[in-house]
């Protein structure tokens, strides 16, 4: 039991030992799909009804499928404009008041109760939130009532019957349940700015603003580009709000259908191989914007 | 060494334990005591003092799955098949056989994707786990009828003079290309369009349902009749669909043929017809089963009238009616009534329930019993009619019936069993294909666009093509 060569403990195998639950699950449940999803897209393979076709090899004709209409097109400028739609107010809200909530000199009291509250509606899951939104913005539901009784309209406002209705329910959707989680994100950045920076610049004589323009702002970057870059994987990924406000359709004429209500659609007949080719060119788009984001907003620095 | 020993091994169960998430979990049902599968054929298995038991052989499974998506039939079995004791929790007890009801609601076809999983799945699975059960609609019926996940009722022991007193279309739309039916409904769902009394008598001055069917027995004078409706303040129907299964099970073809989508020019004229009803206001622009729907058939309501189907009546209009749900259904809780029913411009039929016996049960002669008991049985049938108002599929029980002084005191006491009667003789199922459910739905859901003036008829056609082929690719337009 005694061992001759004890001159020098390693601890590195202990750090890899540690890290093969992590790899393991990651491979099994995403480094596998992700490779038998490129597998899949070159297939024909669906039900129909009961039966099985497929799969049979066929190249690229579920890409060519893909390419052929519009509709993809159509629905990657429905994701971005969505996302859009609740990402700009969710960033501009979020910076105000991380920025307000950090500020040494404003001392806010019930920061903490603040940051629970607008941390809030992140916890209700979004199919419920939908649900909620589909039952108070119905025709005939309480907002309606409201607005009419308030006299500001005189017969109810069709909010999923119109294009920026529905679009504007989804981003108030989207707005509501990821400013806060942003705006504690942006605040864990700016905490970790130096206190005695903003002290020279006051010191110097900088505004409030010009504080926030020339020393919150650069030094923000990292935190912001995180921030940007989980929005826009998480936008392009859009999916449970709009689906369950729409019930799936994407009403009104496919405004508000996301390209995973897209995907979603194909798994009604279990076609992985369309899915499969429309997750790949998912995959493709989500990886090149955020490449392209990454090295625009980290240029200067280098 | 102890030291290194000591972490490999918890580095072990740590991973261990990861991997033991992803093992199968399959056996999720049954965590109940009640529904452990008790061994095949010990004694006290054997005895039972229900009379049921004797009927049910003791050798078969422990374990009833029924898959269904909501719980019409549950409530048929609960109050109807004898030996049956509900659990409260919504499991049941026939004799020692625990029966399990899967329940997935249809929406988003959550119950179709759960039911094809269970039958592909059905050859490997554990007996208890099988399904012994299911529900099918008629909009996707032949989807499982030209399969063998559907067992001839032959088989399972049900013969053509149990069932000669069946509505004849009720069994060809379960019959498959040989000949061979496989399953069976105890209802029979002639449609037909149920009118408010009040507002009858308001705009038309009369309602007797023979004189309201004079005034819509056909699509001109129908039209001709919303415009007085609108004048007085109400609208003729609620919504975009309400009118639709007049329209589109008068069509000259089924939806597709030849593996191609055949839209029907009685289709387009729904479109034109409901088009002419939005932009005029003779409806509230609602969707089928939306809130607003909902409301149009309840106490506050303003809309005439909703063509609906037999199980309309008791399932649906019947609920919606009451000012106050909790309270007794009768005459003076909010419109209950008020209604009544006439066969209006066109007959059609609507849905309707078929139970089927799954290949490879493990509960054959159970399957048998439940089937006879509520969908053969004449006394059975005829009971659940007078209490539920529910159209049973029996002829001579419903002649019976029509021909009695039956009253329903929900329809100002109309006898709508008698409309029914003759109706029900006449449906006619020879345009249905496995590819009308989706049909029906995207169809609605691309011209509710066009409806509400968002885009032009032909774009609107344009997306229930595209969309169509989304659902089924093996299809071309």
């Amino acid at each position: 039991m005694i061992k001759k060569k004890t001159s020098c403990i390693k601890y590195t195998k202990w750090g890899y030992i540690f890290l093969i639950p992590f790899f393991l699950v990651y491979t099994v449940f995403s480094l596998i799909p992700l490779i038998s999803t490129f597998y899949n897209s070159f297939f024909e393979n669906y039900m129909s009804g009961l039966t099985q076709v497929g799969p049979n090899f066929v190249g690229l004709a579920n890409y060519n499928g893909l390419f052929e209409n519009t509709n993809l097109l159509k629905f990657t400028q429905n994701t971005l404009i969505m996302w859009l739609m609740g990402f700009i107010p969710q960033i501009c809200v979020s910076l105000l008041l991380a920025a307000w909530f950090t500020n040494i000199r404003l001392k806010i009291r019930g920061k903490q109760f603040f940051k629970v509250i607008i941390y809030m509606p992140n916890l209700i899951m979004a199919a419920a939130f939908s649900m909620l939104f589909f039952a108070i913005f119905s025709d005939i539901g309480p907002i309606n009532d409201l607005l009419m009784r308030l006299g500001i309209l005189d017969e109810p406002f069709r909010f999923l019957s119109s294009v920026g209705g529905t679009r504007g329910l989804v981003a108030l959707m989207n707005f509501l349940m990821w400013f806060g989680n942003t705006t504690i994100l942006l605040m864990a950045g700016m905490m970790g700015i130096d206190v005695s920076l903003f002290e020279a610049a006051e010191v110097d004589g900088a505004k409030a603003f010009e504080i926030f323009r020339m020393i919150t702002m650069p030094l923000l970057r990292p935190i912001f580009i995180y921030v940007l870059i989980t929005s826009l994987i998480g936008g392009i990924q859009m999916f449970d709000v709009p689906q369950i406000l729409t019930n799936g359709s994407g009403s009104p004429n496919n405004s508000s259908m996301t390209l995973i209500m897209y995907l979603n659609k194909h798994l009604y007949s279990k076609n992985y191989g369309m899915a499969g080719a429309l997750s790949v060119i998912l995959f493709i788009c989500t990886a090149v914007l955020s490449l392209l984001i990454y090295f625009k907003f980290t240029k200067k620095e280098n | 060494m102890k030291k290194k020993l000591l972490s490999l091994l918890l580095a072990t169960m740590m991973i261990l334990g990861l991997l033991a998430g992803c093992s199968k979990s399959g056996e999720e049902t049954s965590t109940d005591p009640e529904k452990a599968p008790v061994e095949n054929g010990t004694e006290d298995a054997k005895q039972g003092n229900d009379s049921k038991e004797e009927a049910v052989e003791v050798n078969e499974g422990k374990v009833f799955n029924i898959y269904c998506w909501n719980t019409e039939f549950q409530d048929r079995v609960k109050a109807y098949y004898p030996g049956y004791t509900d659990n409260g929790d919504g499991t049941g007890k026939i004799g020692d056989i625990a029966v399990n009801w899967v329940i997935t609601p249809s929406d988003d076809n959550a119950y179709q994707n759960a039911l094809d999983a269970a039958l592909l799945a059905q050859a490997d699975a554990a007996d208890d786990e099988k399904v012994d059960l299911f529900l099918i609609e008629a909009d996707y019926a032949l989807k499982y009828i030209n399969t063998d996940y559907a067992m001839d009722v032959e088989e399972i022991g049900l013969t053509a003079d149990d069932m000669k007193d069946q509505y004849q279309y009720t069994k060809d739309i379960v019959t498959d290309s040989n000949g061979k039916i496989r399953g069976t409904t105890w209802q029979a769902t002639p449609g037909l369009f149920a009118y408010r009394r009040s507002i009858a008598n308001d705009v038309l001055g009369t309602d007797d349902p023979a004189e309201v069917q004079k005034r819509i027995s056909n699509w001109d004078d129908f039209n001709a009749v919303a415009e007085e409706m609108k004048s007085k303040g109400y609208t003729m129907l609620s919504g975009y669909d309400d009118a639709y299964r007049t329209f589109s099970n008068n069509v000259a073809g089924p939806w597709v043929q030849d593996g191609k989508v055949i839209v029907d020019d009685n289709l387009m004229k729904w479109v034109d017809q409901t088009k002419e009803f939005t932009d005029k206001g003779y409806n509230n622009k609602t969707s089928l089963w939306s809130d607003g729907w909902a409301k149009d058939q309840g106490p506050d309501g303003k809309t005439f009238g909703f063509f609906y189907s037999t199980w309309g009546i008791n399932f649906t209009l019947m609920g919606y009616s009451l000012a106050d749900s909790d309270a007794e259904a009768t005459v003076g809780n909010g419109i209950y009534g008020d209604w009544a029913v006439t066969e209006g411009p066109a007959p059609f039929y609507w849905g309707g329930t078929w139970i089927c016996a799954a290949t490879g049960t493990d509960n054959p002669s159970l399957v048998k019993d439940i089937m006879y008991t509520l969908t053969c049985d004449a006394d059975t049938m005829k009971k659940i009619t007078q209490e539920t108002q529910d159209y049973t599929n029996n002829q001579k029980a419903m002649e019976e019936i029509a021909n009695s002084d039956f009253q329903s005191e929900f329809l100002g006491g109309q006898n709508h069993i008698a409309l029914f009667a003759s109706a029900a003789p006449k449906i006619d199922m020879s345009n249905i294909s496995p590819y009308d459910q989706g049909c029906n739905e995207e169809f609605q859901s691309a011209f509710k666009d066009y409806f509400d003036g968002n885009v032009t008829k032909e774009d609107a056609l344009q997306n229930f093509y595209d969309n169509i082929v989304i659902k089924y690719p093996e299809l071309t337009y």
